[in-house]
């Protein structure tokens, strides 16, 4: 077989830090981020809709920064802190978007969620108050299907209000209707 | 339902015992609440294993090679170079599956991968299993396929055209009517020439609605694993599990029987009908697995999810409709052209949904329904979110509003005027229990101001009114048969533990939830306490599947039955221990009690154990079959429902007159709902069909390019345009309507029928902000601008077809209305009848299925 025909498919060995723990994975060098967290590290909690950058799905942190995992090659962020929906839990407690995210139904086939919930995230960590309006701008590269988007406005406005310290009941409105 | 040892007993047509429809809402603890699903925790921390998510030691990967001519004779396939690379374990070609297959008994016209010919670009024509995708899509590189092309035929009017008397080729499939017709249907329902004898007005307007696609966010997967004991397991992302497993039977008849298939569904990652039809890669996966002695995985990317389609008909519709001075319609002569695509699907049903709900919200006193559908070389079409009634509904929308505006009526009360009266038959035999379309006009013509700002705005600026309906599920299943719809078991355990066992599959709607609130309103159990299994041909009883909008009402209706009973078993001896009448023992927060003296009681636990002391194992069933239909003519199968739910909407638009840009800041909406099992979970049905349509009316388009052998124009989510966060405007919901009697706790569907009005409404905001009647979906800022210069150059501000293709159409089954005294079967049919009832002596006539 001539070079072209086969590929060079050898592994190399990387480092990764992933939901603040420490990961060596040997993989393929062309694999991209999301395939080795999915493939190599079983993190299917990342999600895919189309490996072309164009859904948002698969969407993590990478030093506090969403990426697409799909357009990123892994090599390039070894060593960097990794953050997929699997390191939002603590011990077991729902991080407030996830709790909102459940209570109101923003999740409802849950395929979008991980990379709804980790872009609105890095919203709240530089902006604690978004407007309604900051919020769409800010997740306007993630599509959803199932919910037209409102229960996901209203579950990041909740959980930026807990995470405020404020009261944050859901409206009879947003459960119930007018 | 009276107490039954054995736990079952036959199907119920509608929710009896103790929570009928009329129970207030005060006494439900479970029922009506905003509770978080029970598996939303899941959901929301990367749990859920969705089908691609599934790895398993040994597993091969599949890739399909798919065709890249439209229309094309396969001369010659040698897969020998694929078969020689290294890791790749198998390869399968058409002639190693000749079994056809295909959702519906009327049109099994599909190969798992092509034989002797393509029908569109994407259809599959082969398989490879190998160590992993690299090497899979290597191998499908290297096979090669040598096509010879055949007449390309990619639009209604070319497969209206197709010579009957042409050669055998220049047909795309070799069943059906003559030449590209897959369908003719022609139904007539009351006398025309008189309603349209005594109309004073009679309109005629054509309408096109461009086929669009469910663009779930999850691809389609699947993995198959075939064991050495010579049983075979399939794990999909599909909306029928059932239906699946029943078409792996037929295909893999000499491989493997069918009691030794299980079907597992995943949870889907979205379906809106997208995954209800058996597909080739489930079925290929599976022979791959069998052939491999591997597991074997298939994960479809985003461009074959395009192909693979079965999505939205894009119809072509000529609508003429006749109305008194006040707006009263007496007529209405209403046909569709269908362009089915490649493969029949559920085109079948397609086509009678299209005339199906035309008479359900606006009475109509004399009908006649004309639908063809035609093949042609593109990704088939079949049931997305509103399975066919989406086009027409547009069509009768967008021909009230003209025709108020033409009678000097308002677009409020021409449609009030003509409501369907509640518990009616229509001219179709449709039967309507509760109806509350008139509230919801009310509500969000009150809602938003409508009859202030209607024809009131300024120029750019405008309001737009719409309705429409759907059915909670349908009456019929898919093949004919006389076995329940949903069945659901209870295992009741000595722990307290009650589990759920139904083949309903979740795609995100709820339905695993719904049935934990059923059962644990009736057991007065926390529903986050119960386990539900779901999906799993091997374990859980047959619910036909997700589509139709009929879960809710169906797994509910027998859920309800299932736990009725494990009440009726539990109740006697909970009653002797405390020694007070049967009668008076409840169940509520865990406890079975005393309701006279609540403190006299035990834990749940503790009466289960009580009761499986006296009868052994505790376990109940329920089943449940929609009522028998009135509609008994042939094509009326299609359309019949337990009950239909209405919505009304408002849609505001901003045009800019300028350039036809145009955007919906506020869209109002209200659903007659019946009663809801979970109002949080309703609003979130709502709110995406609402989205749903939004997309469809604004921007969703599978358009094809007719000179390029009909590869597809768009097929990525990035050109393909659908609604971000910056287009979804601000929506107001409300949620009305009475309990059902035919709803379990007198629930309605919400997944589908909020979509239909928004196309529709759109159309008549944006006639109402600049004039121009966009007669088309969608509704593209270029149609808007069009419209407007066609006004500027003092033509008709019109935007939209002006004729349908020539058909000879069979003739009209004719059946009188209920109110010429038709007894829901074609005239032909009803004199038979009676000629066979008077030779009985009055036996009645099994009815005919379709």
């Amino acid at each position: 077989m001539s070079p072209r025909e086969a590929p060079d498919r050898r592994k190399t060995l990387g480092e990764f830090r992933v939901n603040g723990e420490r990961r060596e994975v040997a993989y393929e060098p062309h694999r991209t981020l999301l395939e080795v967290l999915r493939e190599d590290l079983d993190l299917t909690g990342t999600k895919h809709g189309c490996e072309l950058g164009e859904c948002g799905a698969c969407t993590v942190l990478v030093d506090g920064v969403p990426v697409l995992s799909c357009l990123t090659l892994a090599q390039e962020v070894e060593g960097c802190a990794i953050e997929t929906i699997e390191g939002m839990a603590d011990k077991g407690e729902l991080h407030p978007l996830q709790d909102f995210f459940a209570e109101l139904g923003a999740s409802q086939c849950g395929y979008c969620s991980s990379g709804f919930m980790l872009a609105s995230k890095a919203l709240l960590a530089q902006n604690p108050s978004p407007s309604r309006d900051e919020i769409r701008v800010a997740l306007s590269g993630n599509l959803c299907r199932c919910t037209g988007y409102v229960k996901i406005y209203e579950a990041v406005e909740l959980a930026a209000k807990k995470l405020r310290g404020e009261p944050c009941e859901p409206s009879r409105e947003c459960t119930h209707g007018r | 339902m009276g107490a039954d040892a054995a736990g079952s007993g036959a199907p119920i047509e509608r929710p009896e015992g103790r929570y009928l429809h009329g129970v207030p809402d005060a006494d439900l603890k479970v029922v009506g609440k905003p509770w978080r699903k029970i598996d939303a925790r899941a959901r929301v921390t990367g749990q859920t294993r969705f089908a691609d998510d599934l790895f398993a030691p040994r597993m091969a990967y599949c890739k399909l090679l798919r065709s890249t001519q439209a229309h094309a004779r396969i001369v010659r396939i040698d897969a020998s170079a694929a078969e020689a690379m290294e890791g790749v374990y198998a390869v399968l070609l058409g002639k190693d599956l000749p079994i056809t297959f295909g959702i519906l008994p009327v049109s099994q016209d599909e190969h798992t991968l092509c034989i002797d010919k393509v029908r569109f670009v994407g259809d599959p024509v082969a398989a490879v299993a190998a160590v992993d995708e690299d090497t899979a899509w290597e191998a499908c590189r290297k096979i090669v396929v040598e096509y010879e092309a055949l007449p390309l035929v990619t639009d209604v009017f070319t497969a209206a055209a197709t010579d009957p008397e042409a050669p055998h080729e220049h047909r795309i499939h070799d069943y059906g009517r003559l030449g590209n017709f897959h369908r003719q249907e022609n139904l007539e329902f009351g006398d025309l020439a008189q309603g349209f004898g005594e109309s004073d007005l009679v309109r005629e307007d054509f309408f096109f609605f461009e086929g669009n696609t469910h663009l779930p966010m999850e691809e389609h997967a699947t993995l198959a694993t075939f064991d050495p004991d010579g049983k075979l397991c399939v794990q999909s992302s599909t909306q029928t599990p059932h239906y699946l497993h029943r078409a792996l039977a037929k295909v893999l008849a000499e491989h493997v029987p069918a009691h030794k298939i299980r079907v597992i569904a995943c949870p889907n990652g979205g379906g809106f009908g997208g995954k209800s039809d058996p597909f080739s890669h489930e079925i290929a996966v599976a022979m791959l697995s069998i052939r491999t002695g591997r597991p074997v995985k298939v994960t479809l990317t985003r461009e074959e999810v395009f192909y693979t389609h079965r999505g939205r008909h894009p119809v072509l519709m000529r609508s003429r409709i006749g109305v008194s001075r006040s707006g009263r319609i007496k007529a209405l002569d209403f046909e569709t052209h269908l362009d089915g695509g490649a493969y029949g699907s559920y085109g079948t049903a397609s086509t009678f949904y299209t005339g199906a709900l035309q008479c359900v919200t606006y009475h109509v006193e004399n009908y006649w329904f004309r639908g063809a559908r035609y093949f042609t070389n593109k990704a088939p079409c079949g049931p997305k979110r509103g399975h066919g009634t989406p086009q027409p509904r547009f069509a009768l929308e967008v021909q009230m509003d003209k025709l108020a505006v033409e009678l000097g009526l308002d677009p409020v009360r021409i449609r009030k005027d003509n409501l369907v009266p509640a518990n009616s038959l229509t001219a179709n035999w449709m039967r309507v229990g509760t109806m509350a379309l008139g509230r919801c006009i009310d509500q969000v013509v009150a809602g938003s101001g409508f009859l202030d700002r209607w024809q009131k705005l300024p120029h750019g600026k405008g309001v737009g009114l719409a309705c429409s309906s759907y059915l909670s599920g349908a009456g019929l299943p898919i093949y004919w048969n006389a076995m329940p719809h949903s069945g659901v078991q209870l295992k009741l355990d000595r722990s307290g533990l009650v589990t759920v066992f139904c083949g309903s599959t979740d795609i995100g709607q709820g339905s695993n939830s719904i049935l934990a609130y059923v059962v644990g309103e009736v057991l007065g159990l926390d529903p986050q306490d119960l386990r539900i299994v779901t999906s799993d041909t091997d374990l859980t009883p047959v619910d036909l599947g997700s589509y139709s909008s009929r879960v809710t009402l169906m797994t509910g209706n027998a859920a309800l039955q299932a736990a009725e009973r494990a009440r009726d078993l539990i109740a006697p001896h909970v009653a002797d221990k405390l020694g007070v009448p049967r009668n008076r023992i409840g169940f509520a927060k865990g406890r079975v009690f005393d309701v006279s003296d609540p403190d006299q009681g035990m834990p749940f636990a503790d009466a289960v154990q009580l009761a499986e002391s006296k009868l052994g194992t505790i376990g109940t069933t329920g089943s449940y079959r929609p009522p028998k239909s009135p509609a008994r003519y042939k094509g009326g199968g299609v359309g019949p429902s337990a009950n239909y739910s209405f919505t009304a909407a408002v849609v505001e638009v901003d045009v800019d007159p300028e350039t036809g840009i145009y955007t919906v800041p506020r869209i109002f909406v209200a659903h007659d709902i019946g009663r809801s099992i979970n109002p949080c979970l309703v609003m979130g049905q709502v709110e995406g069909s609402v989205y749903m349509g939004l997309g469809e009316a604004m921007m969703e388009e599978m358009s094809y390019r007719s000179d390029r052998f009909g590869v597809h124009k768009i097929p990525s989510m990035l050109d393909y345009k659908s609604p971000t966060t910056m287009e979804m405007p601000e929506l107001i919901t409300w949620l009305v309507g009475d309990p059902d009697p035919n709803g379990p706790f007198g629930a309605k569907e919400a997944g589908q029928g909020p979509l239909l009005p928004i196309m529709p409404a759109v159309a008549n905001a944006v006639f109402d902000a600049v004039g121009v009647r966009v007669d088309e979906v969608p509704i593209t800022p270029e149609k808007v601008f069009e419209g407007i210069e066609r006004a500027r150059k003092g033509k008709e501000p019109r935007v939209g077809p002006t004729k349908t293709p020539h058909v000879d159409w069979p003739e009209a089954r004719k059946v009188r209305t209920p109110w010429q005294g038709g007894t829901g079967l074609e005239v032909e049919r009803e004199q038979e009848e009676l000629a066979a009832a008077r030779a009985n002596g009055g036996a009645s006539r099994e009815r005919r299925g379709d």
